[in-house]
């Protein structure tokens, strides 16, 4: 099996920032908050490897820093420390290492985001095909009609009906607008996929839907994906694999049905014993 | 017979801990067992003995506390499945080694003739071929065709054990676990199931089952093993 990412040490910290941040911060303390100079160590010390077609789970509770490891990993934030060599077919790329347009191209072309918070992944001001349309005009040359076909395919996809794709994402519900995102992050056919709670706060049949289109991408495409969430079902459908996160560290990973039927850490236990 | 198992088990034990009441439980303790190709081993043994746990353990569901679980690979490679990666475990379960249990994890909309092609599907072979394969195998088990096109939510327990018992078999695991394949199922399905099962025998799949019933285990084992009740040291 062939590597696509390798994530190593990569941490953040929120404010100042001081030599004892780390050592005085996680689950051990019961805190992300650094004592002494106040600043939120939301990741430290994460370490993955994904390979193609893999589905790996993240979850952990609110405030972990599950968003943040993939905000990082898109570039939407520079790390404090930590790297991430993504393995393109043209080679290796160090993620923190690039130049701006090189980090822009691997976000437009080969990365593909769906956003815990819908209002970060669209633009709100123009159109559903019009959000699809931008990013294929920013990786392929298409003439409109193209495009458009382009973007009503997708949308098809994704179930959103394409008799809306001129309206405005801010008028659809929110499991529209999810949907409308990952036609939009798919749009490019990136082997990278990250998706951040996906499903979280959309009514069963809805979230039914998504993770059925989910895995349908990852069989079609062998699309690789990181997927965050707190739901256990999800984790427990789409992952292979699970990291357990907890003040910013992973404090458990594994096989996923090994997490959930046999978790080693205390809270994991009481995670997973919480769920049932 | 100087053939070498296609699994081993040595000295397997597992003990879970619970961190909440700070309490030791032993599940299995001290198993041995092997498992030929072609040929099914039964465990037997009371309620309690983790004849389940023993299962888990090989499929790595379980993390094993201790002993050694050794596996002949299709390549040759015989590989401590106690100790294998998470990658390695992940390909032997998509090429080598099935798990029936008596629960049906599956999409909320997927259909049963995809849910049972599944593990084709994953070996690469195309929908079409995946799906004629599927209804051959659902015919042989009697489940009504009109039931192929729907998901198997709603199914009842009997239904839903030959639908996992379907996607066990079809991409004819080398080693296949069965936990319990026929224990909802009525005198005359069953006899389809065990039919099943002694085909995929015969072309070599090599079994490690639980059956509810010792009749069952009269009929099918080539192998028997019996487990104690682990001892609890309080
Ligand atoms: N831009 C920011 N500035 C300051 N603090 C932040 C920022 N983003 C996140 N944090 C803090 O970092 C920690 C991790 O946040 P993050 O969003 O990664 O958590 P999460 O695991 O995704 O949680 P949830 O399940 O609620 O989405 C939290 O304590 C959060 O308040
Ligand atoms: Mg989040
Ligand atoms: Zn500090």
């Amino acid at each position: 099996m062939d590597k696509i990412l390798e994530v190593k040490g990569l941490s953040q910290v929120y404010g100042p920032g001081c030599d004892l941040c780390f050592a005085s911060t996680g689950p051990d303390f019961e805190t992300n908050i650094c004592p002494h100079c106040g600043s939120i160590v939301a990741l430290h010390d994460l370490s993955f490897d994904l390979y193609k077609g893999e589905i790996l789970g993240i979850m952990g509770e609110s405030g972990s820093g599950k968003s943040t490891a993939v905000k990082c990993l898109y570039f939407d934030q520079m790390p404090v420390g930590g790297s991430a060599t993504f393995f393109d077919d043209s080679g290796q790329k160090p993620l923190f290492k690039l130049n701006p347009a090189q980090r822009r191209s691997l976000r437009n072309h080969r990365f593909g985001m769906v956003y815990q918070n819908p209002n970060l992944g669209l633009n709100f001001d123009i159109s559903a095909g019009g959000n699809i349309a931008e990013r294929l005009l920013m990786s392929q040359v298409m003439n409109y009609s193209e495009i458009r076909e382009r973007a009503r395919e997708l949308l098809a996809r994704t179930e959103v009906l394409t008799e809306r794709m001129d309206e405005l994402p801010k008028n659809f519900s929110g499991g529209m607008q999810q949907r409308v995102q990952i036609a939009k992050a798919l749009a490019t056919r990136p082997p990278l996929l990250l998706l951040d709670e996906v499903t979280t706060g959309l009514d069963l049949s809805v979230q039914a839907k998504i993770l059925d289109l989910i895995l349908e991408i990852q069989s079609e495409l062998n699309t690789a994906m990181i997927v965050v969430t707190h739901d256990l079902g999800v984790i427990r459908l789409l992952a292979g694999r699970t990291l357990v996160m907890k003040y910013g560290r992973v404090i458990e990973r594994g096989l996923t049905d090994q997490i959930l039927e046999d978790p080693q850490h205390a809270y994991t236990q009481q995670l997973v014993a919480s769920a049932l | 017979m100087t053939r070498k198992p296609l699994l081993s088990v040595e000295n397997l034990s597992k003990t879970f801990f619970l961190h909440e009441q700070n309490k030791v439980i032993p599940s299995s303790s001290q198993v041995n067992l092997t498992v030929y190709a072609g040929k099914l081993t039964a465990l037997i043994g009371p309620t309690g003995a983790g004849k389940s746990s023993v299962l888990k353990s090989i499929y790595r569901t379980y993390l094993p506390s201790s002993g050694r679980l050794l596996y002949e690979t299709a390549a040759g490679v015989t590989l401590d499945l106690a100790l294998a990666l998470e990658h390695q475990i992940l390909e032997l379960r998509r090429e080598e080694i099935g798990f029936v249990t008596q629960f049906l994890h599956t999409l909320p909309r997927q259909k049963t003739l995809d849910v049972v092609a599944m593990p084709l599907y994953r070996q690469g072979v195309d929908k079409q071929e995946g799906r004629a394969r599927a209804a051959e195998l659902l015919a042989e088990l009697n489940i009504p065709e009109r039931l192929w096109e729907v998901p198997p939510a709603t199914f009842s327990g009997g239904e839903k054990q030959r639908v996992n018992l379907a996607r066990g078999l079809i991409a004819s695991p080398r080693l296949l676990l069965l936990d319990e394949p026929t224990a909802s199922l009525d005198a005359k399905t069953t006899d389809r199931v065990v039919n099943l099962i002694q085909r995929k025998k015969e072309q070599g799949t090599g079994m490690l089952a639980i059956f509810h019933h010792a009749d069952l285990v009269k009929r099918m084992a080539d192998e028997v093993v019996e487990l104690m009740v682990p001892v609890v040291n309080v």
